[in-house]
């Protein structure tokens, strides 16, 4: 009972900290900023764990932070080996193959006003479909390898970056494009110097959205049948065990997986379009 | 006009080298179905033939072509047997009945709807509070925000064994999963939305002296419409995404992910397709609905 009290308390102490620094003097800088967020979450961390302790949830309904913690430490070497069956084979090759054809038939595709109107709309719908239902289909053909959770991450990525890339390179203005012309630059220099740095924004839009994508592919694609390794077929099976501090451990190595991957993109963005007014702030 | 041309040829083309695909990847097991019914394949025996390319044996057995779009388990079935599989188990089929797709896809569609109401609704609420109180802004946001960019998903097995296990099942975890994957989505587009007036038009009700609760129904609400709508088709999108993956760690009997799942199991690749197609036509038909409503409203409030 004293931990829920104490629970209580400390979420308390934790806002009041919050509300003095975000409606402090110091607001605006970067280290509040920072700092509020931060404490918001360890706030409930440690809540979350006093709870746990203090009402006694048993492990199969949720395990306290600590558990998770240590449990994470101590699976190292097989979280290390799902890890790279599953977002280092799995979604990162298919996430290559994807945007990469993805760019290349935009690139084709632009040259064409008549597939462009043709292929827009279709890709657009297609970018909403619940494309993870090709899962069972692409298991089937690849067998239950990384192959077919590439496969899986190849179909999910390629719409959205498609679409996203035709809408990048229709950017430029018609000016732009008539002083190209009066410089006397051909297709291919206009396209390299003009349109595809304009076009960037909207590919790292486009390949942001992917890297959600990717993972949610690979991992959802092994509860349809994988070898004995990997992140969803390490999720399903814990759950059956009912060993929810490696699920949540798994979950943890999956949140570390997609902030990683969005922050390299991000940091990719900023140096390749510095120029953008999103950036210069 | 020209548009819906360009639409037509491309979807023409997508059918066709769906056709043409059909032929090199079924040619194996048409040929072995052939040979054992006593038609003269080139090469005999099925072992003989493991190690051919199939655009080798589709060569040399060119007679086969049309078997390979009219096979019972195609390994790729042909469009007409997908469209047929979806005309038979909807239209043919009473809707009570375990094998029609309408069954399926309202099991699926009904957990969809009610976690989206759910996730919306806790999605505008959040976004309420976090417009008006500069400390969840700066506590709750940035974690939003980074929940945009992890698999959440990851978590659906777990929270179906979980309530399981505290006696909540039926439609209720699908619902809860669907919320939370259009909950977050919703939070960040409307918190863009509510913030979207300028400082003019915000200075502007403040010379008229409004309250901040006017400021909230006369200006940040209505021009936060468009991005709730743009915000609402992604959120709808992933809830559906989210109930059908909901489906599969369960086992579950009823539902258009337990369809995909008992057809892999089964190896019923029409099946597998048809509900894939089922759970496409309901995707975009939400997602086309909302852009109608979205529209509508807009009109009605002039910012169409």
């Amino acid at each position: 009972m004293i931990e829920v009290i104490l629970a209580l308390i400390l979420w308390a102490f934790g806002w009041w900290v919050n509300v003095r620094l975000a409606e402090g003097p110091m607001a605006r800088t970067r280290a509040v900023r920072l700092a509020v967020p931060v404490i918001f979450g360890i706030t409930v961390l440690l809540v979350w764990e006093l709870l746990v302790r203090g009402l006694n949830v048993p492990m199969v309904i949720l395990p306290a932070p600590s558990l998770i913690v240590t449990r994470f430490v101590t699976s190292l070497p097989v979280l290390w080996v799902d890890f790279r069956q599953t977002i280092l084979k799995g979604a990162l090759s298919g996430y290559v193959i994807g945007c990469g054809a993805a760019l290349l038939v935009a690139v084709l595709v632009d040259r064409s006003d008549f597939l462009r109107r043709g292929l827009l709309p279709v890709g657009n719908l297609v970018a909403a479909l619940p494309i993870i239902g090709t899962a069972p289909i692409l298991v089937m053909w690849f067998g239950f390898d990384w192959q077919s959770k590439a496969a899986v991450v190849v179909v999910s990525v390629f719409f959205p970056m498609l679409v996203n890339t035709v809408a990048g390179l229709a950017q430029t203005s018609a000016m732009q494009r008539d002083l190209m012309r009066t410089y006397a630059a051909g297709y291919w220099q206009s396209f390299f110097k003009l349109r595809l740095p304009a076009a960037m924004p909207f590919i790292f839009n486009g390949l942001k959205i992917s890297s959600t994508l990717a993972l949610i592919g690979a991992i959802v694609a092994e509860f349809f049948g994988s070898p004995t390794m990997g992140m969803g077929f390490r999720i399903s099976t814990s759950v059956g065990q009912l060993a929810l501090d490696m699920v949540w451990a798994e979950i943890v190595v999956a949140a570390l997986a997609g902030t990683a991957f969005y922050g390299i993109l991000a940091a990719m963005e900023r140096a390749v379009t510095f120029w953008h007014p999103s950036q210069r702030g | 006009m020209k548009s819906v041309l360009a639409v037509l040829t491309v979807l023409a083309a997508i059918v066709a080298i769906w056709y043409a695909a059909c032929v090199p990847m079924n040619i194996k097991g048409v040929l072995t179905d052939l040979e054992r019914a006593g038609a003269q394949v080139v090469p005999e025996g099925a072992v003989a033939r493991r190690d051919r390319g199939a655009f080798g044996l589709v060569a040399k057995n060119s007679f086969a072509i049309s078997a390979t779009w009219a096979q019972e388990r195609p390994r790729l079935p042909a469009p007409h047997q997908v469209a047929v599989e979806l005309w038979q188990t909807t239209v043919m089929k009473k809707i009570t009945s375990k094998r029609s797709l309408v069954f399926h896809a309202w099991v699926t569609l009904s957990a969809t709807l009610m976690g989206f109401a759910i996730g919306t609704g806790l999605g505008i609420l959040l976004a309420v509070g976090i417009v008006h109180s500069r400390v969840m802004d700066m506590s709750v946001m940035p974690w939003a925000i980074v929940s945009q960019t992890i698999p959440i998903i990851a978590l659906a097995p777990m929270i179906i064994v979980v309530l399981y296990s505290i006696g909540v099942q039926g439609i209720l975890p699908k619902a809860i999963i669907s919320a939370y994957l259009s909950f977050f989505p919703v939070v960040v587009g409307m918190v863009k939305g509510l913030r979207s007036p300028d400082a003019m038009q915000i200075d502007l009700l403040k010379t008229y002296n409004a309250s901040p609760a006017q400021g909230f129904w006369k200006l940040r609400l209505p021009s936060s419409m468009p991005y709730l709508f743009a915000s609402l088709k992604i959120g709808i999108a992933s809830s559906l995404v989210g109930a059908i993956v909901a489906e599969l760690p369960t086992g579950a009997v009823a539902g258009l992910g337990a369809r995909l799942l008992a057809g892999s199991y089964y190896g019923q690749t029409i099946q597998i397709w048809s509900a894939l197609f089922a759970a496409a036509i309901l995707a975009s038909v939400l997602v086309g609905l909302l852009g109608v409503i979205q529209r509508i409203t807009l009109k009605r409030m002039g910012m169409a």
